[in-house]
């Protein structure tokens, strides 16, 4: 399990294929973390200091470039899809699923505390999936996407769409080794939303509007989310869409089918 | 943001070093963190008696050593104080910015 995270323990997490018995990942005994740090010891006194110098979320961070390693290797790209719950990231994924998976081959990762629904719902597409379940944890992290991915398997020159939990806090800090990371605000949503959880949005590449045909009973102001978000990340790139009529989809799928 | 795991990372780095030099327990610990690194102080000595419990940390000192956050201008150049990822240049008012310092979170060294 993630060395870094006393959210969860490593027997609550499950990450399962429909239909399949689960892995726990205590059963996996994956030697990921090793440790290659050359400490120094320096006396005083009766004291001995040992210099350490290493970062908190070092495990993950090494874990995903692993994972981007894979990806790179593989010509595969990947994205991590963020929000807050509710923002419509399943409907979103589901509708970009079933409108392009004859242009390309999908592979998804579906990550929530409890529950196979998502990962129904895109089975249901016929389109490899595997749950991530991370029971008292808040975020996915590099460890557990990095199962998900082995159990998938993905071909050469496909995509990767790792759905995060539904979180605009924790999920910024860890890295999966995505190639791209994919924020999701919608109009039922505040327009501030952007500078009340600065760190997801600096830390996206993409920007999804979602739930457009809202507009006209909520008082959502586009311009104004935008503005907020370009003030922690001038270099966002927005869509705006509605992933039940379709509105503004052919952008989003443009920018995605573009990226090898 | 999620200080309880960021503690249990700490005591997973400190487990690991104890073990190396052979120690029962650990005196102190330095702690570097940014101020725009998410973590908030408040939390993680909130979190840090349970999440220490049992472990080599039990009875350390904890010595949180604040790193202010700096970014370069990207547009002008100028070298500023921030405190929020969506201020301003104070010298040209461009968001643009490298923030290079800030963001640590880091177990700088231990005291056996």
């Amino acid at each position: 399990m993630c060395t870094t995270c006393g959210c969860g323990v490593a027997d609550d997490i499950k990450i399962q294929m429909p239909g399949d018995l689960a892995t726990m990942v205590s059963d996996l005994n994956i030697e990921a973390h090793h440790d290659h740090t050359h400490s120094h010891h320096h006396h005083h006194d009766d004291r001995t200091i040992i210099d350490v110098e290493q970062d908190i979320l070092q495990a993950n961070q090494l874990l995903a470039e692993r994972n981007r390693g894979y990806f790179l290797g593989k010509n595969i790209f990947a994205i991590n899809l963020v929000s807050s719950p509710g923002s419509g990231k399943t409907t979103l994924l589901e509708k970009t699923l079933a409108d392009n998976k004859d242009k390309k081959k999908f592979y998804v990762v579906e990550g929530d505390q409890q529950t196979m629904n998502d990962a129904d719902r895109i089975d249901a597409l016929h389109i490899p999936v595997v749950q991530i379940n991370t029971g008292k944890a808040c975020h996915l992290d590099s460890d557990m996407v990095n199962q998900a991915v082995i159990k998938l398997n993905p071909e050469p020159d496909s995509i990767v769409m790792i759905e995060n939990v539904g979180n605009l806090v924790c999920p910024s800090a860890f890295d999966l080794g995505e190639n791209a990371r994919v924020v999701i605000v919608s109009t039922t949503e505040g327009d501030d939303k952007p500078i009340k959880y600065p760190d997801m949005f600096a830390g996206s590449d993409v920007c999804i509007i979602n739930k457009i045909d809202l507009l006209p009973y909520l008082n959502f102001d586009v311009e104004k989310a935008k503005a907020y978000a370009r003030q922690v990340n001038p270099n966002l790139i927005f869509f705006e869409v509605s992933a039940t009529t379709g509105e503004g989809m052919n952008e989003w799928y443009e920018w995605l089918l573009s990226k090898k | 943001m999620h200080e309880l795991s960021i503690a249990m990372g700490i005591v997973a780095i400190a487990e690991k070093e104890a073990k190396k030099a052979n120690v029962a327990e650990i005196k102190a610990i330095d702690l570097e963190i940014g101020t725009l690194s998410g973590v908030e102080i408040e939390s993680l000595n909130f979190a840090w008696p349970m999440a220490v419990a049992n472990s080599v940390l039990e009875k350390a000192e904890k010595r949180i050593h604040l790193i202010k956050a700096k970014a370069k201008c990207m547009d002008c150049g100028f070298d500023y104080n921030i405190e929020n990822l969506f201020d301003t240049c104070p010298k040209c008012g461009s968001y643009f910015k490298d923030i290079y310092q800030g963001k640590e979170m880091r177990v700088k060294s231990l005291e056996v």
